[in-house]
């Protein structure tokens, strides 16, 4: 099987490993990565900041580089999402064949490539935040405001990790306060938020805090280290392909 | 709030799917809005109430005015109403000599502080009880340092009876209106409002056009939604039904629209009139609960007011849609579904459409280069490289860096690697 890697701009500028994790795991399990490197953003940004014309650009622009019948994987739940319900807003019903194949790549592992376990080990105990437009858009996990029987593919990928131990943290999807513009719209607030994510982490025992969105752990690592914090953030691909935590 | 909540909900195995009936019904009232209008005013004019049309809040003041000054009423009290306060109702009043005595106990205690509500369903949520002791101590007499909820309860609950006694009119606000008999439907826990209707002989009842529903029937589906929502209770402590006046009384309804018509013919917002106050948008919202009620400066606060407040005064609120960081959780939680972040994203577009500042436009130079692949990676670069060399001291005074360390960057970006790697 062949799949595009759509490489959030974030990702591809600040935290390449992520996508290198995410193209040795998607080898690991069979499958042909391509990049092309006409993508640029999806333009989320934009159209969360009040731009959605300039969103509605990049979306286009981001819809023509993965013309094609491949599934394109991401990871990244937010941008996943982006392209699944706001692009056939943004571009009309002639996007929805890009947004039926798009997918978070630990919703891809497990939905298409029928992933029940990655293997590897890591004997660490694991704090998962997970991305809130995985949880409520993509529907990777049961959100907690939702009834219904519990699931969660992130957390069942990670807890077949030999070793891996995940720990439960208070009020566990509550958003960390990233929130794209919101952190630097209302930094306070936004701070505020992750802190008490990272205090709800910590107290669970977490070692390691790992999420489907790089965009939520660059913001909490920040914080992590004003504070001198020992957490290790590691993005779930970085887990799952069996990098190791950083120093 | 939202941990009881969550086990009221999980306790109804058919919670989502009464979710969608509640958003069903809301969606089919709104678009037929003007007929089951019309359909109540006929039935509770039979009844023997009398119905009033304001267009606006000036309007509105002034039909309870006319009303209760016609009547010769100095005195009145009233029961949570968030349309009053929308409407600025109290303050019109006491100007022209008619003292609004608040009867529900949070509401009471806001007034007597003479500040708004902060919440919805709790509008003194943001007070401690010794707040209130002190609060209660200067205004009701009672005991300096009385700070025991069970004590200062009924230390308004005294002061309250005599005032309920007093009254020569009860106002209320409405939570359903039935257009097939012309019956209001009006929820609390305290009963203050059945007292505030059936003592004083004239009971004005307040209420926004959007509150109608078709069939007494629907009640099953929003009873059952509204308290668990709110409070995680069962089922408010008093459910009041009103068909018509009490006998020998009179009875008032004030159909208000002060902007609702407007935002029922804008196709992106609509759908924010399917609310029913129940404040789960509130109790959930990361935002609302760090920052409290009084920050959004709206007389309905969080994500349903941040949407209601931007809508109906885009100028004045232009912050609000900002303030979210687009978790989702207060549509998740919404028992009528109603999509708050995407409506603020869609307010988002509206107002910064609108803006001149450097911000927008180094934006739009951020997405013109996007659109670039080789601009995009040139420009990336180089600021990655003004990122690793620029002072600690600049760092700390932007927006992202003042509680957040700088990020360790990258020799080479993912594409660089990717190409370096000959794939």
């Amino acid at each position: 099987m062949r799949a595009a890697l759509f490489v959030p701009c974030y990702v591809d500028q600040l935290w390449p490993e992520v996508a290198l994790a995410s193209a040795d795991l998607l080898e690991r399990f069979g499958v042909e990565v391509r990049f092309s490197p006409e993508q640029t953003c999806c333009g989320q940004p934009f159209l969360n900041a009040g731009l959605p014309a300039e969103a509605r650009a990049l979306a286009q622009r981001c819809a023509a580089a993965f013309e094609g019948e491949e599934p394109v994987v991401c990871p990244s739940a937010s941008c996943a999402a982006m392209l699944r319900h706001q692009l056939p807003r943004l571009l009309g019903a002639g996007s929805a064949a890009l947004a039926g194949r798009v997918y978070e790549l630990c919703e891809f592992l497990v939905d298409e490539l029928g992933v029940r376990a990655v293997g590897g080990r890591f004997p660490r105990r694991v704090g998962l935040q997970p991305g809130c437009h995985g949880v409520r858009e993509l529907g990777l996990a049961r959100p907690s405001e939702r009834v219904g029987p519990d699931f969660d593919k992130v957390g069942a990928l990670l807890a077949s990790v030999g070793g891996l131990e995940l720990v439960a943290a208070a009020r566990g999807d509550e958003c960390c306060g990233f929130g794209g513009s919101f952190s630097v719209e209302e930094p306070e607030v936004s701070c505020r938020m992750g802190l008490d994510r990272l205090a709800a982490l910590e107290a669970a025992g977490a070692e390691v805090l790992t999420s489907t969105d790089a965009s939520c752990l660059l913001h909490l690592r920040g914080l992590a280290e004003r504070r001198g914090s020992a957490l290790r953030m590691m993005h779930v691909a970085e887990i799952l392909a069996g990098r190791e935590p950083p120093p | 709030m939202r941990a009881r909540r969550d086990a009221a909900a999980a306790a109804l195995p058919e919670w989502e799917r009464l979710r969608e009936r509640a958003a069903a019904i809301r969606r089919h009232t709104l678009a037929n809005l003007g007929a089951y209008l019309e359909e109540f005013e006929r039935n509770a004019t039979r009844l023997g109430a009398h119905v009033h049309w304001a267009r606006d809040a000036a309007e509105h003041n002034a039909i309870v005015e006319g009303i209760l000054r016609e009547r010769g009423v100095r005195r009145a009290v009233k029961s949570k109403s968030m349309l009053t306060e929308e409407c600025g109702l109290n303050a019109h009043l006491e100007a022209r000599g008619i003292e609004v005595v608040d009867t529900d106990l949070g509401e009471r205690i806001v007034q007597l502080r003479r500040e708004p509500p902060s919440h919805i369903v709790l509008p003194a949520v943001h007070l401690r009880r010794q707040e209130v002791g002190a609060l209660f101590h200067e205004h009701l007499g009672s005991a300096a340092g009385l700070d025991d909820p069970a004590e200062l309860a009924e230390v308004a609950r005294r002061a309250l009876r005599a005032a309920f006694l007093g009254a020569q009119a009860g106002l209320t606000g409405v939570n359903f209106a039935l257009a097939e008999s012309g019956g209001l439907v009006i929820c609390t826990n305290e009963g203050n409002a059945d007292l505030g209707m059936t003592l004083p002989p004239l009971h004005v009842a307040c209420l926004g056009i959007e509150k109608l529903l078709p069939r007494a029937a629907d009640l099953a589906v929003f009873l059952r939604l509204l308290a668990r929502s709110a409070t995680g209770q069962a089922i408010t402590a008093y459910s009041s039904h009103v068909h018509g006046p009490r006998p020998g009384g009179e009875l008032h309804v004030v159909l208000v629209d002060n902007g609702r018509s407007a935002l029922l013919a804008d196709a992106e917002l609509r759908g924010a009139l399917a609310c029913i106050r129940c404040g789960a948008c509130l109790n959930t919202c990361p935002v609302y609960r760090r920052s409290g009620g009084h920050s959004y400066a709206t007389p309905v606060a969080g994500p349903i007011g941040s949407v209601l407040g931007a809508a109906r005064e885009p100028e004045r609120h232009a912050s609000l849609p900002f303030a979210c960081s687009l978790c989702g959780s207060c549509r998740e939680v919404c028992p009528v579904r109603i999509d708050l972040p995407l409506q603020l994203v869609a307010l988002r577009g509206r107002l910064r459409g609108r803006e001149r500042t450097p911000r927008r436009l180094a934006l739009r130079l951020a997405a013109a280069a996007m659109a670039r692949p080789a601009l995009f990676e040139g420009a990336a670069r180089l600021a990655r490289g003004l990122l690793a060399v620029l002072p600690e001291s600049w760092w700390r005074r932007t927006p992202w860096g003042r509680g957040r360390a700088r990020p360790p960057l990258p020799r080479r970006s993912f594409r660089e690697e990717w190409r370096r790697r000959g794939r």
